[in-house]
């Protein structure tokens, strides 16, 4: 517990019980939704002399710190935040990474 | 008594003097709505007009539909009030579900900025009662996110229903099915990408707006 107080306090913030999480939420758009970003990157690859790439998909990342009791609550609550914020579920969808940062750390 | 419509303003929009000038020029009433406002202050319809609330970021209406403002204006439209979003007010209303489906970037990703022709689909809705079925106006658009979209169910209730309120003649941007204006169940929420409030005024190249608008006015 000593542990990652200190490396809690160290990164700014508040120091309870909780832990802190990096996350990663990826988002793209839901299958059938037209990506005309991705169709003229696809479609701009031949002339630029790459062949056979195909199922271009343009998206958006962001990234940011959560702090939660564990990794369930810390997935739960950010996936609240995905459906009602980042993504529009109507034509995007969000793959979530979340991880412990003591343990990404290793200290 | 002639109606007060009140015109939500959001950092980033820009479209509010163009909106206020239509209402007034057909004889309404306009105030500005701030974003940060937590009531209404008593008027009898809403224009949520264009520009890029919270520049758009995230994704355009995203941030909008959390201000103070679209709660009460959320109130409003569930008690029937008339609720018109122009182009960027059309995706805060899809955003807030008050509206169905989703507006993506156009097809062929390119900023639309011209005059197209639309048609009238339905005389029952909010912004469409003093126009006939099948009427076409000309009526400018200005948007790069403008490409309605919505999954097959959806699509197929707005057709059963008939809340498809306008189509474009020829389609600009893909939107789903010509589809250029949607309502609301209850037919008094009301969301298009062509702007109607610039189109009131033979100076600017079209009055074909006017008959919307004035709908918009006696809707209560």
């Amino acid at each position: 517990m000593k542990r990652f107080q200190g490396s809690l306090s160290r990164i700014g913030l508040a120091v309870g019980v909780s832990l802190v999480f990096s996350v990663l939420v990826d988002v793209c758009l839901r299958k059938g939704i037209a990506d005309p970003a991705g169709s003229t990157i696809e479609r701009s690859l031949p002339t630029l002399g790459f062949s056979n790439v195909r199922d271009v998909n343009v998206g958006k990342t962001i990234r940011f710190v959560i702090e939660a009791e564990d990794e369930k609550e810390a997935h739960e609550k950010v996936e609240s935040i995905c459906s009602t914020f980042l993504t529009n579920p109507v034509i995007e969808e969000a793959t979530i990474t979340v991880e412990n940062m003591d343990q990404v750390e290793g200290n | 008594m002639a109606a007060t419509v009140g015109v939500a303003v959001f950092p980033g929009t820009n479209c509010e003097l163009d909106s206020i000038h239509a209402v007034e020029s057909l004889g309404g009433n306009a105030r500005i709505l701030w974003h940060s406002h937590k009531n209404l202050s008593g008027v009898d319809a809403v224009i949520i007009p264009g520009g890029f609330a919270h520049g758009d970021y995230l994704r355009p209406g995203a941030i909008a539909r959390f201000s103070p403002l679209m709660v009460a204006i959320s109130e409003f439209a569930k008690n029937g009030g008339p609720v018109l979003g122009i182009c960027n007010g059309f995706q805060v209303l899809t955003e807030a579900g008050l509206l169905p489906g989703a507006l993506q970037k156009n097809k062929g990703l390119k900023f639309l900025c011209k005059t197209v022709r639309v048609r009238i689909e339905t005389e029952n809705s909010t912004l469409t009662r003093k126009v006939k079925k099948g009427a076409e106006l000309s009526l400018p658009i200005n948007h790069f996110e403008g490409n309605f979209t919505c999954n097959p169910e959806t699509l197929n209730s707005l057709l059963e229903e008939d809340r498809v309120v306008l189509r474009y003649c020829e389609n600009p941007n893909g939107s789903i099915n010509d589809i250029a204006g949607v309502c609301n169940e209850t037919r008094n929420v009301v969301g298009l990408m062509p702007h109607p409030e610039r189109a009131c005024d033979l100076l600017l190249g079209s009055e074909d707006g006017k008959v919307l608008i004035d709908s918009l006015l006696e809707a209560n």
